[in-house]
């Protein structure tokens, strides 16, 4: 960019200086800057001047104040009045929703500050059941999500860390059985294994062969 | 404690959820107020232009796609409104030619000695950019948005950010040496 330096890299480099001082690069460039910086002492000069331009827009912007609550209170008048005009379709139960947002909970750091291994086995399953919940949901010939209504007899169950989206949609269906909350405490998945109430032996008997399906069942229990 | 993630708001709000509308507001507004109150330099404005901008979040909350974050889709947003405002006033008074007739905050009476100061001096010559080299600068440097970002806000290519960004950057050298403020580049 520097007339007087023709090098593309070293362009590119200096292209790149807002970029690094605001630490907005990708690591792998972050890493190219600063390399060049240690070797470049005009470069080093240059980015002094960078940070010299960054320290006062923050300076100028920060002295900008905040609006008025004038503000927010014409949003939500506007939100009032359309509300007030077409009143929009709430879901209160959406289990394929909960699960994103469980998802969407590990950001990153999140992730980074947890034992990394085991919370990257949880978001996968979790991912493979987002899935199931999705397929189910897009499928209407399909089993449907069930409410959890106080009837039936359920099951609280965690799913293997090696389940797919198949496996886990093939044992439902082999159960005809509903994933109908989760994912609760300890990744457990709240199941209905039917709509009226089981006899307990029946549902010990039923707990027994889930057991056995180890690749897709890790943990299960009687859930009232 | 963790903060719900900008997303699952942007979901609940698609649901109708006015509280997570508060959450978003409360946590973005005062950031797209100054990104607004820059470009088109008029406060009441500008606050009118924010109630447009998370009206359209409300609205629009379903179509979220999740490509950008949603920083990046509420500057996006706020840009478009702010060009659009911009275009229905006629005072097109925005250019640098005509920056330094506008009011300047840093110039007040007890401004002469301060004149002296380089740190004044820059923001004083930030203010004079014209309101794409404004733009990208509060962009980069103060809404902390990588190259990818404010080609998607901008609506231009990530190189032509680059060359933007430069070029503003020189304007602003070019200014300050105007002003007495020779800093060995370009």
């Amino acid at each position: 960019m520097n007339a007087i330096n023709e090098e593309p890299e070293h362009q590119e480099i200096e292209a790149l200086l807002p970029w690094h001082a605001a630490g907005t690069l990708s690591p792998r460039d972050a890493n190219r800057v600063e390399q060049a910086l240690a070797g470049d002492r005009e470069l080093k000069r240059q980015y002094d001047l960078v940070r010299e331009e960054l320290i006062e827009t923050i300076h100028l912007n920060e002295t900008l104040g905040a609006p008025s609550a004038r503000a927010m209170e014409r949003l939500f008048a506007a939100i009032d009045a359309e509300e007030a005009r077409a009143p929009r379709h709430h879901r209160w139960f959406d289990l394929g929703g909960r699960i994103s947002e469980f998802l969407l909970s590990l950001t990153p750091r999140t992730l980074a500050w947890s034992a990394t291994a085991a919370a990257a086995a949880i978001l996968m399953q979790a991912g493979v059941i987002a899935a199931v919940v999705v397929k189910e949901q897009g499928n209407s010939s399909g089993p449907e999500l069930a409410s959890a209504s106080s009837e039936g007899s359920y099951v609280v169950v965690r799913f293997a860390p090696q389940a797919t989206a198949d496996g886990i949609t093939k044992f439902l269906g082999a159960y005809k059985a509903n994933v109908v909350d989760g994912p609760l405490n300890g990744q457990l998945y709240r199941i209905r294994l039917s709509e009226t109430k089981l006899p307990k032996e029946e549902v010990s008997k039923i707990i027994r062969q889930m057991q056995s399906e180890s690749n897709v069942i890790a943990f299960i229990a009687a859930r009232e | 404690m963790q903060s719900t993630p900008d997303e699952v708001l942007i979901r609940r709000i698609a649901n109708g959820d006015r509280l997570a509308m508060q959450v978003l507001f409360a946590r973005y507004h005062v950031r797209v107020f100054r990104f607004v109150v820059r470009l088109v330099r008029d406060e009441t404005t500008a606050e009118d232009l924010i109630s447009e901008v998370f009206l359209d979040v409300w609205r629009q909350a379903g179509r979220f796609e999740g490509r950008s974050t949603v920083a990046t889709w509420l500057l996006a947003i706020a840009r478009f409104k702010a060009i659009s405002a911009l275009r229905r006033r006629r005072d097109e008074e925005l250019d640098e030619e005509t920056a330094g007739a506008m009011e300047d905050p840093t110039d007040d009476p007890g401004m002469a000695l301060e004149k002296k100061d380089k740190s004044a001096m820059i923001r004083k010559c930030l203010l004079g950019l014209s309101a794409e080299h404004r733009e990208i600068i509060d962009l980069v440097y103060y809404h902390e948005k990588s190259v990818k970002e404010v080609a998607e806000i901008v609506r231009i290519p990530e190189n032509t950010v680059k060359t933007r960004m430069f070029y503003a950057r020189k304007r602003l050298a070019e200014l300050l040496k105007w002003e007495g403020v020779e800093r060995g580049w370009p």
